[in-house]
This record gives C-alpha cells, structure tokens and sequence, in this order.
C-alpha cells in the first residue's frame, strides 16, 4: 500500500513555551481508517489543525502523497467535532454540502454530487432545511456529507462524535464505517474514547498527554465488518481496549518509546 | 420549531413561515388597543377635561387628515421628508459599514478612532441644528446631514461588533475546503455580519426620521412634515393640523419598520 500522509518529527509549541505535541512521527496508508487516541487537552486538534494546513507547525514536516504541506492541501477535508459551528446556517444542508464544491465544478456535477452524498448520510429528504432546524446528530451527517461530496483523498475527523448523544454516536459510527468500505477513503479520526477508536480504526495510535507523543501503534485485528454488540463483546476489541487504557492511564510523561 | 414540511416551497423560506404568516386574531387585538386610545381620547375631550382648541378629538382630526392627504402641499411636505430620510440613511450605511469593516478588521485604526468616536457619538444631532444653520444653512442638507450623523452609530457600531462575532469555526471550515481570503470575506463573513448590519440600519432608520423631522421643525425651512407641523402650530393655530401631521409622522415610522422588520425576517431568520 502507498503512504498517503507522512508526519516526520513534527513539534508544535505555542507562544514559545506550552509545547502541545512533540516530534510526532507516523504514517498513514492510502484507504487506511487510522485512529489517534489521546487524554482530552494533549494536542491532538493542534495535530489535526498542522495536518490541514491551519497552522503552522514550530518544527518538522506533514508530507500527503510525499509532498510537504504548505498551506491548505488542495485534497482534504475535515469533519469537525463542533457541528452546529462548522455548517452554514444561512445556506440550506444542500448548499452546505455543495459550498466546498463551487467553483470547482460545474452547476450540474454539483448539484449531483451533493445530493448522493446527502443520500449516502441518509439525509436526501432534509437538503431544503436549513441546518438549525435538524437534530445534532443529522447536523453532523450534513457535515460528513459535505466532506465526502469534496471527494477528498485524506478526511481528517476531530472527535466528530463527542457532541452527540450515544445511541447516534453507535449509529454515526457505523455510517462511517460503511462509507469507508464503500468508498475507500483514506481516514485520520482523532477521539478521546478509547472504544470508540479500537472500534473504527484499522489502527490505533495511542498518544501521551502533552506535549503528545505517540506512545503505541496498534493494529486492531478485528474482522473488518463490526457491529456494536458482537464486536464489543469479543474477546480482541477487549484485550485491546484494555491496553489502550493501561498505556493511557500509566504513562503521563512517557519514559521511553 | 413548528415549520411543517407541506410548506417548503422553494420561494418560502421555512424559518419564517410561522411567524409570517398573517394571524388575524393578533391583528384584530393590535387593532381593538388602537380603537381603544381613540375612543379614550375622543371621549376625554368630549367630557371636557381638556380643551378642544388644545387637543382636538379623534374626530376631528381625522377628517382634517383625509383632506390633507389629497392637499398637494402637504404630499409635498411628506415626499420631502422621506427623501431626505431615504437619502440619509442610503447615506449613513454607505459611510457606516466600510468604516465599520475597516474599523473591525485593522486594529490601530480602531484604536486611533476610539476617543473620538466615543466624544461624537453620545452628541445629541439636533444639538448641532444651529452649527450647520449658520455653516450650510437651513435647506434640506442640514437635515440630512444631521440624520446622518445621528444614523452612523448604530450602523458602524453593529458592524464592528458583528465582524467580531464571525465564527472562527467557519472560516476554518472555508479554508479547508479551499476558501481563499476573498471568498472567505463574500461567503463567510458577508453572510455572517449582514443581520446585524441590518439591525443596526432599522435603528438608523427609526433615528433618522426623528432627527429629519426634527430638524424641519427647528429650521423652518427646507420643506418637510415638521415644517408643516410648525407652521400649523403657529399663528392661527391649527391644532387638528397639528395632530394629524403627527399621525401622518407616526404611520411612515410604522411602515418604515414594519418593512425593515419583513426583510430582516425573510431574508435572515436563520439567524434566530
């Protein structure tokens, strides 16, 4: 498999004295679902945030397809966790989901990508209402629909499910474990649930508290299709979970890796 | 919210439907209020507690109005009024909202601006009729002028303070899906700050027809409702003029806002 995102020894620091992650160096494979586990606060949307292009790291390097990202990478799309924040409230959930493509393509491609993106999220009834007027959960479809009519080559995801409520987080999680089987799409989530990432992810990178550094990589050898109940129960997600948990809970400052 | 699915239309904008649709029973007891304070004021002058030469009842006023509303004198006076309120206020958000946007978006200049903005703003407009008498005259652009002044702040202020408001999240959103500076600024920030600009031109327009016809009447000149009303007032004082030029003041604030009031709700009740 080719390296779709490369990080080499990437640090941040912020106003020159709180470092929020330090020489993080990893990969991630093209059409690869990777997840990054953290505690809450150790610099995992400061990652997210370098990876985009938002910010611009103190030191080292993002490569995507081997290019070094300068600026906002043309092919990439983030879902953020903040959902109600991140949609256009002026703009319907159609035109929400076809505000990335304008200017790219053409009226018609548009309007057609939109609507099977909001049909794959199950929302094709909802693309006259406007943002406001949907539940969070179907918010948060709206933006993962309009990340995948971008058609990107990398989605970067930040705790997209930590704002909703857990029935729709067991259902959201699912859709996206269906989209990434359909599509292919290349996946970095980031998320603060263990569970959660061990139930995603193809691999689970576990981070420390900041400044993070990875402290583990761990592929997670389940069966690719899951299902919140069986694949919860059995016996690797368990073990797994379980180490995740143990390196996050015994190593606040890591000793060596 | 209690939008029901039969109405989306693409023409209907859904936030709005409930609250623009006409209720007449909310209109009919907006109504019965009006009703009630003429016959109170009708039935108070009548009684004689005031005199009619002083406060002419309901009754008298208004066929005075209806003959007034075919004078052409005095449609002149109103078509002089709004002009120069629609002139000032075009005038106002023309000034008020790029300085508000240079005011938001460079940082010295807001500090640089600050003391004296806060100096010109608490001036009361009238308070400078007779500056601009004696500097411009009493023509129609002192009173324009004046309501533009008096119509700047709530604008820039408005703007300032929407600019602040933008959703950093959005504009992250933008960027990442490719946004340069320029279409961050047309689809991003426009949309965002465009209600409160809007709720800071319906304070303007309000300001602006109290400071317009203000200034008519502290003139006496330049034409207009309030000179109308003046001259009604003195010599052989015509009360029932008075009062019905007032009405007449009155109803065109009523519209004013009520049409403001209409757009700000089709065009930005998401912002609720």
């Amino acid at each position: 498999m080719s390296t779709m995102l490369e990080l080499a020894r990437l640090s941040h620091v912020y106003g020159g004295d709180h470092a929020a992650i330090a020489e993080l160096s990893f990969t991630v494979d093209t059409g690869e679902l990777a997840c990054i586990v953290g505690p809450s606060g150790c610099g995992k949307s400061t990652l997210l945030r370098a990876i985009a292009g938002l910010l611009a790291p103190t030191n080292g390097s993002v490569f995507l397809h081997g290019r070094p990202v300068r600026g906002v990478p043309d092919d990439l799309a983030v879902v953020f966790q903040d959902y109600s924040r991140s949609l256009f409230p002026w703009l319907t959930v159609q035109s929400n989901v076809e505000f990335p493509l304008r200017g790219r393509v053409g009226r018609t491609e548009r309007q057609d990508r939109a609507r099977f993106a909001l049909a794959q999220v199950g929302l094709a009834g909802a693309a006259h209402k406007h943002p406001q007027q949907l539940s969070g959960g179907m918010q948060q479809r709206v933006a993962l629909a309009r990340a995948l009519a971008y058609r990107p080559s990398l989605l970067l995801l930040d705790e997209p499910f930590a704002s909703v409520d857990a029935q729709t987080r067991f259902e959201l999680e699912d859709l996206l474990l269906r989209v990434h089987a359909e599509q292919g799409t290349t996946m970095l989530l980031v998320t603060h649930d263990i569970d959660e990432s061990v139930y995603l992810g193809d691999r689970v990178l576990v981070l420390s508290g900041s400044p993070a550094r990875v402290l583990a990589d761990l592929t997670v050898d389940l069966p690719r299709t899951r299902d919140q109940i069986t694949t919860r129960e059995s016996e690797p997600f368990v073990e797994l979970r379980s180490e995740v948990a143990r390196l996050l809970r015994g190593t606040p400052i890591p000793v060596a890796f | 919210m209690g939008h029901t699915a039969t109405r989306r239309h693409r023409s209907v904008r859904p936030w709005g439907a409930d609250r623009e649709r006409w209720r007449p029973r909310a209109a009919l007891r907006g109504l019965a209020g009006v009703l009630i304070l003429l016959l109170g004021w009708e039935v108070v002058v009548r009684a004689g507690a005031v005199p009619a030469d002083y406060l002419p009842p309901p009754s008298v006023v208004f066929p005075q109005l209806v003959d007034m509303l075919v004078d052409p004198a005095f449609l002149l006076a109103v078509v002089a009024t709004v002009l120069s309120w629609a002139i000032a206020l075009a005038l106002a958000v023309g000034i008020a909202v790029p300085a508000g946007l240079a005011l938001a978006s460079v940082h010295w200049l807001r500090v640089a601006s600050g003391t004296v903005v806060e100096f010109l703003r608490p001036i009361p407009a009238v308070a400078l009729v007779p500056l601009l008498v004696v500097s411009i005259g009493g023509g129609p652009t002192t009173k324009i002028s004046l309501a533009v002044f008096a119509g700047l702040w709530p604008i820039l202020f408005n703007t300032i303070y929407a600019f602040a408001e933008i959703e950093p999240l959005q504009v992250d959103t933008a960027k990442v899906f490719g946004a340069g500076r320029l279409r961050v600024l047309t689809r991003v920030a426009l949309p965002s700050v465009a209600p409160f600009v809007l709720t800071g031109v319906r304070l303007s327009a309000a300001i602006g027809l109290a400071v317009v016809i203000s200034a008519e009447m502290l003139t006496g000149a330049g034409g207009g409702i309030g000179q109308f009303i003046l001259a009604a007032a003195s010599g052989a004082t015509r009360m029932d003029r008075v009062l019905a030029g007032v009405v007449v003041a009155g109803v065109l604030g009523y519209v004013i806002n009520a049409v403001l009031e209409r757009v700000h709700r089709r065009y930005f009740g998401w912002q609720s």
